[in-house]
């Protein structure tokens, strides 16, 4: 089995008094895509959250290719090599799209020309669209301007939370094959998804959340054929 | 006497006062444009900027004071914004605004304490404050100086807001603060530097404004303060040429109409002028576009 990139250790989220994460422990392997499912409130997005450093955990470890993250600042996780594509896309609307792919590479203070151009390849429509403002562009356009971003710092693993949200089934599909070929290329992905069906069939590892705990995991195979999840997340 | 000699003086003021309007009207946009907050302290930091003016002139030759004056009036800025707002990052901004309400009176009232309540002779620039004649009218350069030197200052920044890394990173973060978290970028330091910048322009603007207005008192800060506040509003709070356009508008009404014989009623005019905005377009001349898409 390849290396281990990312370890989570009893997780433990917090908003108030209510305990969003209780205690979640994976890892995710260099190279894979690994998903965690599961339904609203489950906790997978302050998992991701937290690992993005936008919030503190009150317990547990996260620790990335060697390195304790824990409670880390957003501003030290990106320059790490972790990247979050935010859940509802947050891309900014009023810069052009080339802004928001400049904005992505904040950090890094080397030649960014060749990163631009393998974005503007994996995404032609951005190419077209490079003048125009963000928030002139369709939901999926924007989807892909939001993954486009997250991929100008150069990330060893890119976490997405809910890529599906709001698509047509089709753009839906193209976002996945596009998710495939990033991985292709070298960059561990992390992802979140309600739409079991396509982020089981796309990931080599699965998780499945209830409630602030992991319930489940397997490939993504595993889980697909499963009874439980087929009776929970997918509908037959 | 041709009536373009009779306008021409009003005409010289209302663009020059325009012109300093401008610069502190800057602050204000740029603040409201980042945090959604009106800077009451704005205005105040304008004054400040006089008397430190006034009482390092005293003891330092101007070459040296007016560098120095520039430098403390953006620690003030910096100042405030780390002490009074930053840890309301994540109250209510109500809270935030009464804090600006807060800053405000403590400036005023550490200047009175300062100043004992008298009004303080403003130095003479020399070169700036000498009197020309322009086409007949007798004026002091600062009057020309100022329309040039605020065009300037403001081009410089709208280029380094449009071109610049850490001007896309501003506009970044003023559009959504957890998404320009997760592209590495630091929202405090960004918001200190949009303070830095506002506070240096409002120094810049507090140079020209006393120079022509020879005094400053603790309360200086609250009428131009406003009229700024106005042009913000004006032009669109939260756009840059906006302001400046604003801030053009009120200052050559504002002398058109002391020209008329109406000086009681130029400072009403502003007012007045607010309330007609909110009342037919509240977002302003260049007001926040919404491309919001759900």
């Amino acid at each position: 089995m390849s290396e281990t990139l990312l370890t989570i250790e009893n997780l433990q989220v917090r908003y108030g008094g209510i305990e969003a994460v209780k205690g979640v422990s994976f890892d995710v392997h260099e190279g894979e895509i690994v998903t965690l499912i599961g339904a609203n409130g489950a906790g997978k997005s302050s998992t991701l959250r937290s690992i993005a450093g936008l919030e503190k955990p009150s317990g547990g470890k996260i620790t990335f290719r060697g390195d304790n993250l824990t409670g880390r600042d957003p501003t030290s996780i990106v320059k790490k090599g972790i990247t979050l594509v935010p859940e509802g896309r947050r891309i900014f609307a009023d810069l052009t799209v080339l802004e928001n792919l400049k904005v992505g590479a904040y950090l890094r203070n080397d030649d960014i020309s060749n990163d631009i151009q393998w974005v503007y390849e994996l995404f032609p429509r951005l190419k077209e669209r490079s003048w125009q403002l963000g928030g002139t562009l369709s939901g999926g356009e924007q989807q892909m301007l939001a993954v486009g971003r997250a991929l100008m710092s150069r990330p060893k693993l890119m976490m997405m939370d809910e890529p599906s949200l709001g698509l047509a089934p089709l753009i839906v599909k193209d976002i996945f094959s596009i998710i495939k070929e990033i991985n292709r290329q070298g960059v561990t992905i992390l992802l979140i998804e309600q739409n079991a069906n396509m982020a089981l069939k796309t990931a080599d590892t699965g998780y499945v959340m209830e409630t602030g705990r992991i319930t489940m995991s397997g490939t993504g195979a595993e889980l697909l054929s499963n009874e439980g999840v087929k009776a929970a997340y997918l509908g037959n | 006497m041709s009536l373009f000699q009779t306008w021409l003086p009003y005409l010289l003021a209302g663009i020059s006062v325009g012109g300093q309007y401008a610069l502190i009207a800057i602050g204000y946009t740029m603040v409201y444009g980042i945090l959604r907050l009106i800077n009451f302290a704005h205005g105040d930091v304008f004054m400040a900027a006089g008397l430190i003016m006034v009482y390092l002139s005293t003891a330092l030759p101007l070459w040296i004071a007016i560098p120095l004056t520039l430098a403390l009036t953006v620690a003030l800025g910096f100042l405030i914004e780390r002490a009074a707002y930053k840890p309301l990052r994540s109250a209510p901004r109500m809270s935030v605004m009464i804090s600006a309400i807060g800053v405000s009176y403590l400036i005023q009232n550490c200047a009175l304490y300062f100043t004992g309540g008298l009004a303080k002779v403003y130095p003479p620039i020399p070169w700036i404050s000498d009197t020309v004649e322009v086409f007949g009218a007798i004026t002091k350069r600062v009057t020309l100086i100022t329309p040039i030197l605020s065009l300037f200052l403001v081009v410089a920044l709208v280029l380094f807001i449009k071109k610049t890394k850490v001007g896309i990173a501003m506009r970044a973060v003023a559009r959504d603060f957890e998404a320009s978290q997760l592209m590495g970028i630091k929202i405090n330091s960004v918001i200190s530097a949009t303070f830095v910048i506002g506070s240096l322009l409002a120094g810049v603007g507090s140079l020209l404004y006393f120079s022509n207005y020879a005094s400053v008192t603790p309360t200086s800060g609250g009428m131009p303060g406003l009229k700024c506040f106005v042009a913000a509003v004006f032009g669109g709070i939260g756009s840059i040429p906006g302001a400046v356009i604003g801030a053009f508008i009120i200052g050559i009404c504002e002398n058109v109409i002391k020209g008329l014989g109406w000086t009681t009623f130029s400072d009403a005019f502003t007012f007045a002028l607010l309330i007609v905005i909110l009342l037919v377009k509240p977002t302003g001349l260049f007001g926040e576009k919404s491309t919001d898409k759900v």
